[in-house]
Formats: structure tokens, sequence, C-alpha cells
């Protein structure tokens, strides 16, 4: 790989041990997978951000590499817990102590402690064609499909080290060569909510195994359709890109019919409403809207259908979002009505990452098909995967209706 | 004396024993992270401990917490000394950089066994066996 003499220097320690060791880490992901250079990134994302997936060992990491600094704007993945109200959330003492030192960890190193996996929602979105270093798998698809924005799917350790040094390796999904679509998906099925959005990305995920989709036949994509249809493909099977016709800005470069063939109709969405949920009846203790973080926009459909009303004194109806989408639903009045029919809004963290397990919870009703690949393992809990509408409804009546 | 060459991941050099495993290695699962043991029960290393050894196997697999693992084994004095991969993933040549332990892979060859005495020069891109 070529280096230039600044980042050889970098490696030989003359700008301190944490960029050294950094540098290090894009240097060898880049000689694994064949780069012939590195290019600067315009910002990243880092995960590892939970307590719980992060660890002691992986805190101490973050630590040792002050008093280096970031030199691109740099953002987090949700935490464990709201950073402010998490007494409320009723997450253990020992680890919110535990947590806040990894906030502190990373805010030592001029990371912007914006804990969310939709940072393009809260004003950190990058343009068509840049290079970036992001982490979160969701965002990674998003970026790539729609907005046109560049990056590998990075780990926590390779997003953090191309924040401090501002680079990154030439290869993957930042070569033309590798964003081409390979397969043709064709949709005859209806796409209502989220939810459907949600069950699609699920279906192409699980479909797609080293293959960039180009789809054919979505009604429309909104940011929070395609945000909910990146998540889910990128749980079940490592999505980090897809075209779809119409919709998305590379689509366009790409009008001749490639590679394999698969159709996805309204039976096949069904089913992955059944094979996501791991209950059919009973009580449910949380319902989570939030994965990933909710938009205004959901903010205001949630306060639109909840008006009037109260939820079951056994369930606990909550929503995750971002800080600042949060500030905005506040001023509109949004927050007043969740928390006036018994919601809750919080920042900062998830139903994934927040440490449910402690928290005595059996049973959530989630409209993510991402949160309910993970919930079983991540958190042992029992999950439920259905509308929007549907959630409220257990919410509103404290089991499954 | 055997020469082998190889490809570097992670920089730096050692020597030791080797341990060869012919299955895959998550860090995450399969090795306890307080003794380095192997303690996946249908593991062909099962009750070894991989702590400064020169570690041999073919690929990895698993979650990405295994970076921060193989870190943790190496703050703990638990680490391999060396390890050497038919083909690397980033799991694991994160981990390998993060806790300064040389990492190569693309052995010429594949023929190692348990016990050899072994020196890993990543820098040089060569696994020597005196």
């Amino acid at each position: 790989m070529y280096l230039t003499n600044e980042q050889e220097a970098i490696l030989k320690g003359e700008e301190g041990w944490a960029k050294k060791k950094c540098l290090e880490i894009i240097v060898g992901l880049g000689e694994m997978y064949g780069a012939d250079r590195l290019i600067p990134v315009a910002s990243t994302q880092i995960s590892g951000v939970s307590y719980k997936t992060l660890g002691e060992y992986g805190l101490q990491w973050v630590e040792s590499l002050a008093p280096a600094k970031a030199v691109v704007p740099s953002t987090l993945n949700p935490a464990g817990m709201d950073l402010c109200c998490w007494l409320e959330m009723g997450v253990p003492e020992d680890f919110a102590e535990k947590q806040m030192r990894v906030i502190r960890a990373y805010e030592q190193l001029g990371v912007i402690t914006l804990c969310s996996c939709t940072p393009y929602l809260a004003g950190f979105a990058p343009r068509f064609g840049e290079h970036v270093a992001w982490s979160e798998s969701s965002a990674v698809c998003f970026v790539n499909s729609f907005l046109g924005a560049r990056t590998n799917r990075e780990g926590g350790p390779s997003a953090l080290a191309s924040a401090i040094t501002g680079l990154t390796a030439n290869f993957g999904l930042h070569l033309d060569e590798n964003r081409k679509p390979t397969a043709v998906v064709k949709l005859s099925a209806k796409l209502g909510g989220l939810s459907d959005y949600s069950a699609l990305g699920y279906l192409l995920g699980k479909m797609m195994q080293q293959t960039i989709p180009y789809l054919r036949g979505l009604p429309s994509l909104s940011v929070d359709e395609a945000k909910a249809l990146s998540a889910a493909a990128a749980a079940s099977g490592n999505l980090a890109l897809f075209h779809a016709e119409g919709f998305t800005p590379e689509s366009r470069a790409y009008v001749g019919e490639v590679g394999e063939r698969f159709h996805v109709d309204d039976r096949d969405l069904k089913r992955v409403y059944e094979e996501l949920s791991t209950i059919r009846s009973g009580k449910i203790d949380l319902v989570a809207i939030g994965c990933p973080h909710a938009s205004l926009v959901e903010l205001e459909a949630a306060a639109a259908l909840l008006k009037g009303k109260k939820i079951s004194p056994t369930t606990k109806l909550w929503f995750f979002t971002s800080l600042p989408v949060k500030v905005l639903a506040e001023r509109l009045g949004f927050v007043d009505v969740i928390e006036g029919a018994g919601g809750k809004v919080f920042t900062d963290c998830c139903m994934i990452v927040a440490p449910l397990e402690q928290m005595g919870f059996t049973a959530m009703a989630v409209n993510s098909a991402k949160a309910a690949v993970y919930a079983p393992t991540a958190s042992k809990i029992d999950v439920v995967f259905t509308t929007f509408e549907k959630c409220v409804d257990i919410a509103l009546e404290g089991r499954l209706v | 004396m055997r020469v082998i060459s190889c490809r570097k991941i992670s920089p730096g050099r050692a020597e030791g024993l080797a341990l060869f495993s012919p299955a895959p290695i998550s860090f995450f699962g399969t090795i306890d992270p307080t003794t380095s043991e192997v303690i996946e029960k249908s593991h062909p290393l099962y009750g070894q401990r991989i702590a400064d050894k020169i570690l041999i196997y073919p690929t990895g697999r698993g979650s990405t917490v295994g970076s921060y693992i193989l870190y943790g084994l190496s703050k703990r004095g638990l680490a391999p000394r060396a390890i050497i991969m038919k083909e690397a993933e980033p799991i694991v040549a994160v981990g390998a950089i993060m806790s300064d332990i040389p990492l190569v892979d693309r052995p010429e060859s594949f023929d190692f066994k348990s016990g050899l005495h072994i020196i890993v020069d990543a820098d040089r891109g060569k696994i020597i066996i005196p």
C-alpha cells in the first residue's frame, strides 16, 4: 500500500502512541483487503458505546488513547441508558456509573457525545460521494444507499481509529466497482407502514449474501422508510448498500438488468411478522419504538394516536430518539402528549443496548425487525414484531390484542 | 530450518511454542477471557490455554466484541505471543494490532502442529521453524 511520508512518520510514532496505534489499525485492515492507499474521511460514527457491549477492556482501550483527539466530526452510537433520565428507566446504579465513564472517555478524545444510530437526522448527514467511516450498521446502509455517501461497515475500534487519524483505507464500498447492483429484486408486495419496510429489509438481508440489490417496484422511500429498511437489512444479513429504482441517487447509473432475480410478495412480508415473533399471546411489559431512533415524524404520529388516551398501568411505552429530535418534539408538544398518556421519550439509548435483562422485562413489542432479531439473544426477552398502530394498541391494553 | 513466507497484518516479532487448531476460533465464546482457556466443549483445543503460545488457526468467526476480548487477554498478560492464520479477518486483525500481538496470514504452507518451536517475524513476512 502506498503511504505518504507523513503517514510513515505517524507509524514510526512521531505523533504519539495513540495516533500510531490507530493508523496501524487502518493500515492493517487496508493491507488485508488490498487497499492501494489511505483516503481522508469527512466524518466518523463510532459503535461500542453501551457498557453492555463495550465491556471493561473496551473501555480501557478508549481511555488509553487520550490525549489524542478526533480530527473530524465524530459522533457515537447509542449508549446503554438515557444519559439524563437513567434512574427513571430503572437502570442499575453500577451500570450507570460505568456507562458515564465510557461517555467521559470519548469526550476526552474530542468525540461529540451525540449518542444516536441516526446522526443523519440530527445534523450529521454526509453528502453524496463523500468518504466517511461509520460503524452503526443501519446508518452505514442508510448513508450508502439513500445519501450516496461511501463507507464500509466499520467496527467500533476502526471507526475510532479513523476519527483520530482522519483516514480510512481505500477498499470495499469506497470504490465505484464495488457499488454496482448484482441482483434485481422485484416487489409486488404492498407496503403499508414502517414495519412493512422493516420486514422487507429483513427479507432482503436474508436473501442477499455478498449481493447488492436493485429494488424495483417500491411505491415510495421516505427518510423514515429508508431508515427502517436499512436497519433490518443490515441486521439480518450484513447488507451495507442497496439501490432503489427512482429513489436512491446511484440507482440512475444502473438501468440495465443485472445478475439474479428475486421476487417479494405480500405473503413473504406476512411471514416475517410470524417468524420474528417469539410469542403469540399474553402480557407485554414493554412496548419500545425507536429502532433506529424515532424521527420527529414518528413522534408526531405517536402523539396523534395517544392523544386523550391512557396506556395500561402494567405496560411501559418507551420511545427512543436522539437528543436534538427530543428537544424539537418537546417544543412542538409531542412529548407532553406522549407522557400525558403514560409513555416516555428517552434519548441516547435504545432497547437493544440497554440492560433490559437487568431491568425486569420479560416480553416486548416492537415495530422494528432489527429489534426483534436482536432482543431474544441480546436481552433474553420474548418479542412481538408488529405494526406501529398495533404496538400502541398493545400498550393501551397491556397485552397482545 | 524451514522458512515460510506469509503476509503481515499486525507488526512485530515473537518466538514460542505452537498451539495448532484445525478449527476456527471466535475470541467471543470460544475463549475464557479471564484464563485464556478454550471453553467451547466441541472445540479441538478444549481445556487448553492460548496464553504465551504461538496460536495457529485457519479463520476467525463470530462477534465483533472479539477485538476487545483479545485486548483484555493482553492486558491480563494472557494473550498468545503471536498469531498465524490461514486467512485473517477484521475482528482478530484489529484486536491483535490493539494488543501489540504480531499477526500474519496466508502462509505458503499451513503444515503446523502443536509443540513446534516457531519464530513469527511479521515485519519481514516470515515464519521460521529453526
